[in-house]
Formats: structure tokens, C-alpha cells, sequence
């Protein structure tokens, strides 16, 4: 279908939806509580609360067992990229365990067989799958809504079988083991160290997704997620710009997955399911969508609570993480952040 | 030429169950514009129903045949009305994530209480012998599922085109605000509707326990394959679902018939043919292409 074709529909579908309130309202609620930009939120309250996230990062694995605190900054960077497409784009990808996935797989292949220093292994992990993305990308973005949910969900299986039968790059069901952590000779076995070695890697990502978001080209996504007939009347390529983010996301959520492939030093298949992929959208609905610290929130949350629920000896952390989602889409949609940001602007 | 026949007749069965579930996932996404996710866990209690039935009750799979798709359709239909219908008004995709929360509670909870290893169940006894159709001999039970499959798809279409309750769901899932306009309780129908469409997944299930592996995650990637296969026939198309179901059934079958060294492929190929519908027809091969946005 050319390019054409999809304006005159797109037209066809404003002149129809102006007439039925329904309908637009249903397209306007894909993103519920999420603002258009951080200018409501007076200054010196943005940076109270980015020197208070600061100073929790840095004591972070102090208070915590550093293990966790690792697990906490690369799954907020895994949320946080599929927030760059749910809340800022109007996308749910229920596919980006392809991309953390595919990023750990490289990250540990590099460090085992070539031996790099990690960061590096972990910048090659999520070019790798930035270079994935795009032809996933490609093809999902011609769908929208639930579709494109399904769509990157299938592709993402894809991914994981793939993996599962390519035995001797993967090792199967084995698993990568005994990933390095390689440094310049830096001793980085100790888990409390390796945490301060990785949150460079976890600050350049949140940062890269900040940037994007307060810049001209985040503010057309924002206007792709809220009228997206408008944004190509505008002359808006709306297809390459939702592209554009995907490629973003990916790369981002890449970081996660390298970090968390040297952090366990162990790749398995999980990081390819689609269970992955649905907690990472977990995290993003409970911590608030269209937030920016509601998924670094919600990854905390989440984290804390599997450590808890695993070093209590409860097994089937399903029945937990499962209600508190259902119980999260059907009565707290705007998630921790969110609620907190709706609270904090709507005082005088 | 034989074992052609073979592997084509068991592709068929195949796409039988994917055709069920993709039948069921259609009928409740056209009247609610529901994707419920749910729709695998909610086969695999349908093969646990008869499991926990035949082990634990005593009742034979015949029972099972009529009670599992009862029950889970009423199930189904207490669900749609304490869960799904608050979200109605919502962008669909909260309805999604809820019923992906579902997923996780009821594969979990069967495993806390079953573990994870696979129940055996044999086929009833009438049906365990093969049938000789002069070309080779076919398994008595594959028989039963492929007639079984056939005649549901066959009966909902009936359904949706000849009875007066079909045409009304069919206006509903056409024009849902012009058929409310015109007098007709549609949401009255989307509760029925809703039950019915889980009771065809519990169905599929009481049908896949003799001859699939049953245990927790039995429709976890099931229920995937079966998203790629309604993209691939449209998921507003009832007839288009349940066509791709047994077409991507029977391609897998054939590919799978080719040797070890082909496994791979017969598992992603139902994705490389959906990124092919992608490019060629967006909507799907038989869905209609809605509003682009």
C-alpha cells in the first residue's frame, strides 16, 4: 500500500471519527497519564528529585545486596526503553526481549571469544541488536495498537527459537557460561564494584532516552502518539519516525541486556521469551507509563519484590507478579510515578 | 506418495487445533476488540480439566469432551464480567495486559499445584485403533479431532450466518455504535459471546490432552503461533483465521516431513510467513484494513 493510499485513509478515518466521540476517545487512551513534557514540573523540583536519584544510585548497593542493585538498574534500562515506545510513541512492543536477548547473547559471545572489556562488549551487545531492529521495525511499524503488540511478540519467538536451535553459537539450553568481566585487569568479582564499573553504562542510557524525549524529534513522537493523522498531514513521516524510536528503543534495552548478560556472567534462553517481554511491560505500567522515572520506579518495585519472593522460598512467582499486573491495569493505571507526578501537578 | 498423504493429513490435525483457537480468538476480538491473551492457558485447562477429571473424578473423556468447555465458557463469562467489561471503554491494549496477568496466574497456579512434569492420557478406547482408508492406516483418534475441528468451524459459521443471533452479532461487530443506534441490545451479546469464545480454547484443549503433552505451559507458545496466525488471515476475519490456521497446519507438517535437519524452519516458518503478509496485504490476507494510524 503506498504512501498515498494510507493519507487518503487516514483522512477518510478523521472525517469518520470526528463523528463518533467513541472512537477517538479509545485512540486518545492508549498513553492515560502520560504528560507531553517535563515543563510542568517547576525546576528547581526536577532537580531535587534528579540529585535524590543520584544519591540513591550511588548508595544503592551499600543498602541493598549489590546483586539486586545491578538486576534493578539494568531492567529500569530495559523499561525505560520499551517506555520510549509505549508512552512517547504510542507503540506496545511485546517483542523487546529480542532485543535484550540478542544484546546479552553478543555481549557474552564478544567477551568470551574476543575478550573485550565490558563496556565495550555491551556497546557491540546493543549495536547488535539495533542492527535487529531494524528490519523487526520495519515490518511492525506498518501496524498499529494491538497488532503491533502481536506482531513484535511473534517476531520476538522468532528470536528465541532461533536461539534454542542454534546450538553451537547459543549452546542451547545450556547456555552461555562463565562470561568474563574484563576491565583493563580491574578485579570486578566483587559485585559491589562491578555495580559503580556499570552505572556510567546505566546513566548514558537513561540520558540518551531524556535527550530524545525533551528534544524537537520526541516531541513528534509525542504528536504521533496523540494524533497520528495530524502528524502525516503535517508532513510528518510518520512510519520512519516510529521507526527512528524502535531503533532507539532497541539499542537502549540492548545496554540493559549486555549489562545484564557480564552482571549474572551467565546467558540463558529466558532472556529471549516472551515472559522477559512481558515484564519489562510489567514494570513500565506499574512504575507509570509515559513517565521517565516511573520505569526506573516500577523496575526497583519489581526487582526488590522477585528477590524477596525468591529468598522467602516462594516458587511460583507468577501468582504474585501476575495479580499485582492485573490488579495494576485494573484499578492503578497511572502506576507509582505517574500517580505521584499527577499528584505533584496538581498542587499550585 | 503415501507418506505425503500421511504428513498431510497430519498437518490437517494440526491446523485443527490452531484453527480452534484462533476461531475462538476471532469470534471474542470481534465483539469486544478484545486480544486475549489468556487464550493458551485457557487450552491448557481445558487438557488439564480432562486430565484432572479422568485421574482425581473418574470421569472418561466423553465427560470431559462436554463438561471442560462448559465450565471454562462459564468461567470465561464470569471473567468478562468482573475483569474484562471494566476495561470496555479502555484502549484495548489494557485489556491485553490483563489478560497477559491472567496468563501468568493460571499457568502458575497449575504448576504450584500440579508441578511441571507432563500428565500421560491416553485416548478413549473406541478410538484408539487406526482406521484403514485403503492408502495408509490413519489413527482413529487424529480422525476424530480433524471431523470434531471440522464440524465446530463449520456449525460457528452456520451460526454467524444463518441465525437471527448471528446476524446480530455480526451488526455488533461491524457497526457496533449504528447497530445500538437501530435498536439492538448489543451488550447483552458481548458476555455470551466472550464465554463462548473461551469455551472453543477449552474445547481445543479437552481434544489436544490424548495427543499433545499436557502440562502448565503446554498453550504458552502455543498461543503465539496462534497471533501470528490470525495476522496472517486478519483477525477481524473469522473465516480468514480459521483458513490460516489449517494452512499454516499443513505447511508445517510438510516441512517438518523433510527431515531433522528442517525442525528449525517448521518452527519460525509461521513467522516468515506472516513478515511476508506484512509486506504484501498489512491487513492480513482476508481482514479489511482499518483506520491507519
Amino acid at each position: 500500500m503506498s504512501e498515498l493510499e494510507q493519507d487518503k485513509a487516514a483522512a477518510g478515518s478523521v472525517a469518520v471519527a470526528d463523528h463518533t466521540a467513541g472512537v477517538r476517545a479509545e485512540a486518545r487512551a492508549t498513553a492515560p497519564a502520560a504528560p507531553t513534557g517535563g515543563t510542568i514540573v517547576p525546576p528547581w523540583l526536577r532537580w531535587t528529585l534528579t540529585g535524590a536519584a543520584v544519591l540513591v544510585a550511588l548508595v544503592l548497593p551499600v543498602n541493598l545486596y549489590p546483586t539486586v542493585a545491578v538486576d534493578i538498574a539494568c531492567w529500569a534500562l530495559f523499561a525505560v526503553a520499551v517506555d520510549l515506545l509505549l508512552g512517547y510513541t504510542g507503540l506496545m512492543s511485546f517483542g523487546h526481549a529480542a532485543f535484550w536477548g540478542t544484546a546479552a547473547y553478543a555481549t557474552g559471545l564478544a567477551a568470551i571469544h574476543w575478550g573485550l572489556p565490558f563496556p565495550l562488549a555491551v556497546l557491540l551487545g546493543a549495536l547488535a541488536s539495533t542492527v535487529l531492529a531494524v528490519p523487526v521495525g520495519y515490518l511492525a511499524v506498518k501496524r498499529v495498537g494491538i497488532y503491533f503488540a502481536m506482531v513484535t511478540l511473534a517476531f520476538a519467538q522468532m528470536v528465541y527459537y532461533i536461539a534454542n536451535q542454534w546450538r553451537s553459537v547459543t549452546q542451547g539450553e545450556n547456555g552461555l557460561q562463565r562470561v568474563p568481566r574484563e576491565l583493563f585487569g580491574l578485579d570486578l568479582s566483587d559485585e559491589f564494584y562491578f555495580y559503580y564499573a556499570a552505572l556510567p553504562i546505566v546513566a548514558g542510557g537513561l540520558w540518551l532516552v531524556w535527550r530524545t524525549v525533551h528534544s524537537p524529534f520526541g516531541r513528534v513522537l509525542v504528536a504521533i502518539r496523540d494524533n497520528p493523522a495530524r502528524a502525516r498531514a503535517l508532513g510528518y513521516p510518520v512510519h520512519r519516525y516510529k521507526l527512528a524510536a524502535f531503533l532507539l528503543s532497541a539499542f537502549t534495552a540492548g545496554l540493559g541486556g549486555g549489562l545484564f548478560a557480564i552482571g549474572h556472567r551467565f546467558v540463558s534462553l529466558d532472556v529471549l521469551h516472551w515472559t522477559t517481554s512481558g515484564k519489562a511491560v510489567i514494570i513500565v505500567v506499574l512504575g507509570g507509563i509515559g513517565t521517565l522515572w516511573g520505569p526506573v520506579v516500577g523496575s526497583a518495585a519489581v526487582t526488590r519484590l522477585e528477590d524477596w519472593l525468591s529468598f522467602a522460598g516462594f516458587e511460583q512467582i507468577g501468582l504474585v507478579t501476575g495479580a499485582i499486573f492485573a490488579l495494576t491495569v485494573l484499578i492503578f493505571r497511572r502506576g507509582l510515578w505517574g500517580t505521584l507526578a499527577h499528584w505533584l501537578r496538581r498542587r499550585p | 506418495m503415501v507418506n505425503f498423504l500421511q504428513h498431510t493429513f497430519n498437518g490437517l490435525v494440526g491446523g485443527a487445533f490452531l484453527a480452534l483457537l484462533a476461531l475462538g480468538l476471532a469470534v471474542i476480538f470481534g465483539m469486544l476488540r478484545v486480544v486475549n491473551f489468556a487464550h493458551g492457558a485457557i487450552y491448557m485447562l481445558g487438557a488439564f480439566g480432562a486430565y484432572v477429571l479422568l485421574t482425581e473424578v473418574g470421569l472418561s473423556f466423553w465427560w470431559a469432551l462436554l463438561v471442560m468447555p462448559i465450565a471454562l465458557a462459564l468461567f470465561g463469562m464470569a471473567l468478562e464480567r468482573l475483569l474484562v467489561a471494566r476495561l470496555a471503554r479502555l484502549d484495548p491494549l489494557y485489556n491485553f495486559l490483563l489478560t497477559f496477568g491472567l496468563t501468568l496466574i493460571l499457568q502458575d497456579a497449575v504448576k504450584s499445584r500440579y508441578g511441571v512434569q507432563s500428565s500421560p492420557y491416553d485416548a478413549p478406547a473406541i478410538l484408539s485403533g487406526t482406521l484403514d482408508l485403503g492408502a495408509f492406516d490413519f489413527p482413529a483418534y487424529r480422525v476424530f479431532v480433524l471431523v470434531m475441528a471440522v464440524a465446530v468451524c463449520v456449525g460457528v459459521w452456520w451460526l454467524l450466518s444463518r441465525t437471527r443471533v448471528g446476524m446480530v452479532v455480526r451488526a455488533a461487530t461491524e457497526r457496533p455504535e449504528l447497530s445500538t443506534a437501530l435498536g439492538i441490545d448489543v451488550g447483552r451479546w458481548v458476555t455470551p459471546v466472550f464465554g463462548f469464545g473461551i469455551g472453543l480454547a477449552g474445547l481445543a484443549g479437552v481434544l489436544a490432552a490424548p495427543i499433545r503433552a499436557v502440562n502448565p505451559l503446554m498453550g504458552a507458545d502455543l498461543i503465539i503461533v496462534v497471533f501470528a496466525v490470525v495476522v496472517i488471515g486478519g483477525l477481524g476475519s473469522i473465516f480468514g483465521s480459521v483458513a490460516a490456521g489449517f494452512a499454516i497446519g499443513l505447511v508445517q507438517a510438510w516441512v517438518q516431513a523433510l527431515g531433522e535437519d528442517w525442525a528449525l524452519l517448521s518452527q519460525v516458518l509461521v513467522f516468515l510467513v506472516m513478515a511476508g503478509v506484512l509486506l504484501w496485504r498489512p491487513a492480513g490476507l482476508f481482514g479489511r484494513e482499518e483506520a491507519p494510524a
